[in-house]
């Protein structure tokens, strides 16, 4: 194959596609930050045992692992407002699709880093006279945190490549504008690759400082 | 320290002086599922007695312990420590946080498998209940818990962490941390269970110096020799029940019921 390799001229388009890039760590960061939040209180929903909400927290959890990001999308765009009868942006639509998606994997490693927690350590601080909230904060959390940071971390890494699917929302993420480069150079080798090794280039280090936390644990 | 089965205490008051009882216990009762573990228990210990509490296995020992500082919440009965009352009689029952976590802070739990916590050193152990339960300053909580690491002789231990210690300093430093509270009472369910038998003696000597000092404390035990040289009182439990209860010699020595005679045979070797 002698194809002529130019990469150079994407050198002109490097603003849109660090636009791109922004957009895809501006929504990775942000739903990443609210999948947490959100995961917390599904955490907590479920483990306060009350049936009202742990059924409920528990529909919407195994919904959102059991369909794919793509369609959760699509349906939360084109779907929800004929529902509820109100427009919704493309990214209003991402954002909410991400953070609940992110919440129902978040929940499910949070609620488990609490009950690993050995029961003795509930015991042992509930008879120093410790309160519910002093408990998990003091001797729960500090513990289990250690455990769900690595989880937490592969997860991330999961949410900022499923932030390529808002591509199909028009929302300028790097992929959208990958696709606005190629159709303007007619390039889509050297700017798919160039894409991909973006991605490479963020992840890895992600990666490896998730692995790096697993085996200090380990120690 | 008194046995008085079914009677009701809160109705009809025991020669004992208010000021000189320490524990009170009135109609336990505490069932898991179609289990029911305490049947009636009623208890009651004068301040700075030991009283030493031995059973059959699943006779419901622990249940008891747990129930006299709620982590356990009984189904029935009255439960006293100090100044701190709970009544679990019907449509009676106070199980706000809040409350339970004051009765809980007056009494001092040991358990079995000492359940320090990891993510702490020695020192920041017995601080943390202090500091965060009693909000007293670092630096106070700190001396005195160094005080008190020296009274369990773990003073050089202050920074290290628990897994850098023996079964039987933890055990010490898990006492230390219980007594940092300032309890009126010390319960401790088998604490020297978990231990290799060359360690038990350090932790069984930290306990009999409290017992010097005055402390009034339960202990859950199988040693049988323990029992009978540092508690006033022994109380065999089986199936739910008091079985006998009475000085510690005469209950070691010489049972009155045939249970107790039957369970404490298997213990000759312990008791030479
Ligand atoms: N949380 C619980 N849920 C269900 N059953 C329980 C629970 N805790 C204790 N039990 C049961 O209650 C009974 C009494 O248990 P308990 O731990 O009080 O006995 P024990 O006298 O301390 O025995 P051991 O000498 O083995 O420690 C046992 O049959 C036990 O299985
Ligand atoms: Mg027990």
């Amino acid at each position: 194959m002698d194809y002529q390799w130019d990469f150079a001229t994407l050198w002109q388009y490097r603003y849109l596609l660090l636009e791109g890039l922004a957009y895809t760590a501006g929504f990775t960061v942000l739903t990443v930050v609210s999948g947490v939040v959100v995961g917390t209180i599904f955490a907590l929903a479920r483990l306060s045992g009350l049936r009202v909400v742990t059924v409920p927290v528990m529909a919407v959890v195994e919904l959102f692992r059991c369909t794919p990001v793509l369609v959760q999308l699509v349906w939360c765009y084109y779907a929800l407002p004929m529902l509820t009868g109100v427009e919704i942006s493309p990214p209003m639509a991402a954002f909410l699709t991400l953070t609940l998606y992110g919440a129902a994997f978040y929940s499910e490693i949070i609620r488990g880093g609490i009950v690993s927690i050995d029961i003795g350590q509930w015991d042992a601080g509930r008879a120093i006279g410790m309160r519910r909230g002093q408990l998990m904060g003091k001797i729960i959390l500090p513990q289990a945190l250690r455990r769900m940071v690595p989880p937490l971390v592969n997860q991330s890494v999961l949410q900022l490549k499923n932030t390529s699917l808002l591509s199909v929302l028009a929302v300028p993420d790097l992929l959208y504008q990958g696709q606005l480069v190629t159709s303007a150079t007619y390039r889509p080798l050297e700017t798919y690759t160039l894409i991909a090794a973006i991605y490479l280039a963020v992840l890895f280090p992600l990666t490896r400082t998730a692995h790096w936390l697993e085996d200090r644990n380990k120690a | 320290m008194t046995y008085q089965p079914n009677s009701d205490l809160r109705n009809h008051r025991s020669p004992l002086m208010d000021k000189d009882l320490m524990i009170e216990v009135v109609g336990l009762k505490k069932s898991f599922g179609p289990l029911e573990v305490l049947r009636d228990i009623n208890l009651i210990v004068p301040r700075g007695h030991v009283v030493a509490l031995i059973g059959p296995s699943g006779s419901g020992k622990s249940t008891l312990l747990r129930s006299l500082n709620l982590l356990c919440l009984p189904d029935a009965g009255y439960v006293a420590i100090g100044d701190h009352k709970m009544d679990f009689s019907a449509g009676n029952v106070s199980l706000r946080d809040r409350d339970l976590a004051a009765f809980r802070a007056n009494t001092g739990m040991v358990f079995q498998n000492f359940n320090l916590f990891p993510h702490m050193n020695v020192v920041e152990n017995v601080m943390v209940g202090p500091v965060t339960v009693l909000k007293q300053d670092k630096k106070s909580a700190r001396e005195r818990a160094i005080e008190l690491l020296s009274k369990v002789g773990l003073a050089d231990r202050a920074e290290a962490h628990p897994e850098q210690l023996s079964g039987g300093q933890k055990q010490r430093v898990a006492i230390a941390r219980a007594l940092a509270m300032n309890p009126d009472v010390m319960l401790f369910d088998e604490a020297t269970s978990a231990l290799d038998p060359a360690l038990v003696g350090e932790v069984l000597a930290v306990i009999r110096q409290l017992a010097e000092q005055g402390m009034t404390m339960i202990l859950v035990t199988h040693e049988m020799a323990f029992a009978r040289d540092v508690a006033d009182t022994v109380i065999f439990m089986k199936d739910g029940y008091v079985v006998e209860a009475g000085d510690a010699r005469q209950v070691i020595n010489q049972p009155r019921e045939a249970a107790t005679r039957e369970f404490l045979s298997h213990f000759h070797g312990g008791l030479a």
